[in-house]
């Protein structure tokens, strides 16, 4: 018996003089040059200046140097705004698309509703913090309604537009359309045959949901939580905009330090923008990794 | 029940959603006591700033569209075409800006490119437009990239290059009269996204210290009480006006005849 050693197996394939030589690369350059001058390296910059001494020597006093209360605290109002503002904002998107997805509503509802969503996730900033302070703050719509109708005085019931829960409800404005936006396709993707076969073998409506509809759904949607998370964690302008300097967050202490070094200390700006940047790095990953897993049940 | 419950969602997103867009309005027409009247708007219109900065802003939008066109659609083409290998890689690089904060970008640009350094385009006025223009581009590269890249799926990109080809078209001749042509509706809607960023954006505009209309909407939110609800009327509608002309290119466009799958 003669044995044929298969080609592609046993000798390495043979590779053309042509596609060895990196030419088809060139036709990338002005994309790798340009994101390496202005997105990459100015990163790079800001990484290695918060490892960096004044001298220029390697160390980890920067980073150490972070661990004060008034930053600590900073970074920890920070992470609670976002955890907040990306689990409400799941929360409530996730009910008003599985409303227009699955709820049997009316089919008209879905374009506009998709639509705004669009505009309103991309309607943050500035003027988002100028509309709802038009709403909800200290002579706003909501709040001179709620007084003069219902006797309601929301700043004695501890609501300030300018604090911790003023802030989470302005940011759902862009938090909750972004949720539609993302896990909308992810309804979409339920199959109809998977209810059925459910039902047939005798699941009740909460058991599928949480037997079967839930469980395909869950990286979806912590994935989504994740980006959100990110998302509101390198708000800045919104932040400004609706409370000045008065609430001590991240991006408005990065904001006043790159303005006047408040800190004292430039390297301790770094440091700051470095924190910033592997919070929204982890919360990334964790979305990129989910997103991958919850691709699975949509091919 | 369940439908219902799934009209309680509905009523509850919209309520939460038309409050502050009917509080932004209400406020901004109550300028004069005791009646509605347009005047807080025709202030913000007559103010000299707001006519410098807006256009200022518009300007720079318009050349981030370009520089965003010029920049993405041979890519994008390119990797399609002779580098789909690379496709993962330069992917996940156009996500980059959605994860490294705006500001944390800019604050790099400032020490990288300040007036002691190799390329010192904070140093003029027009190196800073330039430097924010690069920036704006970095912001809308996630938008920009995947609407081009959306575009570049439903035709064959192989064999239109390869027809072009053999009747004798260079590259120039290939991207300019044939791809973009082609892909013009998916460019046209990054487009529409890049305005709405750039008009209303903040953060780099503000620590490069240039005259854009994000600034100039904080400086006077710090300031007025009913201009700032005139200005986000207006902003909102800039942002409903970009998003509603992306779908109506969407729907204008011609249907590809054989939708080609990834």
């Amino acid at each position: 018996m003669t044995f044929q050693p298969s080609p592609d197996v046993d000798t390495p394939r043979r590779v053309p003089l042509k596609e060895r030589l990196p030419l088809d690369w060139l036709g990338l350059a002005p994309f790798l040059v340009f994101v390496t001058l202005f997105l990459l390296a100015p990163t790079m910059y800001i990484v290695v200046g918060a490892f960096r001494s004044v001298d220029g020597s390697f160390t980890f006093d920067n980073v150490i140097g972070l661990n004060t209360p008034s930053i600590r605290s900073a970074y920890w109002i920070s992470i609670k705004i976002s955890l907040a503002s990306a689990s409400l904002g799941c929360l409530i998107g996730f009910a008003m698309a599985a409303a227009m997805t699955l709820g049997g509503l009316p089919k008209a509802i879905r374009g506009p509703l998709l639509t705004f969503s669009g505009v309103a996730s991309n309607f943050a900033g500035v003027p988002l913090a100028f509309a709802f302070l038009a709403t909800l703050g200290p002579i706003g719509l909501v709040t001179v309604f709620l007084k003069t109708n219902l006797g309601l005085d929301l700043r004695m019931l501890g609501f300030n537009i300018l604090s911790f829960w003023g802030l989470t409800v302005t940011y759902l404005f862009f938090q909750i359309p972004l949720m539609i936006l993302i896990i909308t396709p992810a309804l979409d993707g339920l199959k109809r045959e998977w209810r059925e076969a459910a039902e047939i073998l005798g699941a009740t409506g909460p058991q599928y949901w949480r037997m079967v509809a839930f469980p395909i759904l869950f990286p979806a949607i912590l994935g989504t939580m994740a980006l959100l998370f990110a998302n509101s964690f390198g708000a800045v302008a919104t932040a400004i905009a609706l409370t000045g300097s008065s609430l001590n967050i991240v991006p408005i202490l990065l904001f006043a330090q790159i303005r006047g070094d408040v800190l004292g200390d430039p390297h301790l700006g770094y440091a700051l923008a470095f924190g910033m940047i592997v919070v929204t790095g982890i919360a990334n990953t964790i979305y990129i990794v989910l997103r991958a897993r919850s691709e699975r049940w949509q091919k | 029940m369940m439908r219902l419950s799934a009209w309680a969602a509905i009523a509850f997103g919209m309520l939460y959603f038309l409050l502050p867009l009917l509080g932004m309005t209400e406020f901004s027409l109550k300028m004069r006591r005791g009646v509605y009247s347009f005047d807080a708007y025709a202030k913000v219109l007559a103010d000299p700033r707001f006519q410098e900065t807006f256009s200022y802003s518009v300007m720079m939008a318009v050349f981030t569209i370009v520089f965003g066109v010029l920049l993405v659609v041979p890519t994008a083409y390119w990797v399609r075409l002779k580098l789909p290998r690379a496709r993962p890689f330069v992917e996940f690089v156009t996500l980059l800006p959605l994860v490294i904060p705006a500001i944390v970008v800019v604050f790099g640009y400032i020490r990288l490119f300040n007036t002691s350094s190799w390329l010192p385009l904070t140093g003029t006025a027009m190196g800073t437009n330039i430097l924010l223009m690069f920036g704006y581009a970095t912001l809308s590269l996630p938008y920009m990239y995947r609407a081009v890249d959306t575009g570049l799926r439903t035709i064959d990109v192989t064999t239109l290059t390869e027809a072009a080809q053999s009747l004798g078209a260079g590259w120039v001749t290939i991207l300019g009269r044939l791809i973009l042509p082609n892909v013009l509706v998916a460019v046209l809607s990054g487009a529409f996204v890049t305005l709405a960023i750039v008009i209303g954006e903040f953060t780099m505009a503000a620590l490069l210290n240039r005259p854009a209309f994000g600034p100039y909407m904080q400086l006077l939110g710090a300031n007025r009480a009913y201009e700032p609800a005139a200005l986000a009327v207006i902003a909102f509608g800039i942002t409903w006006a970009c998003m509603g002309l992306i779908q109506l290119v969407a729907r204008l466009a011609p249907k590809p005849a054989t939708p080609v799958k990834d």
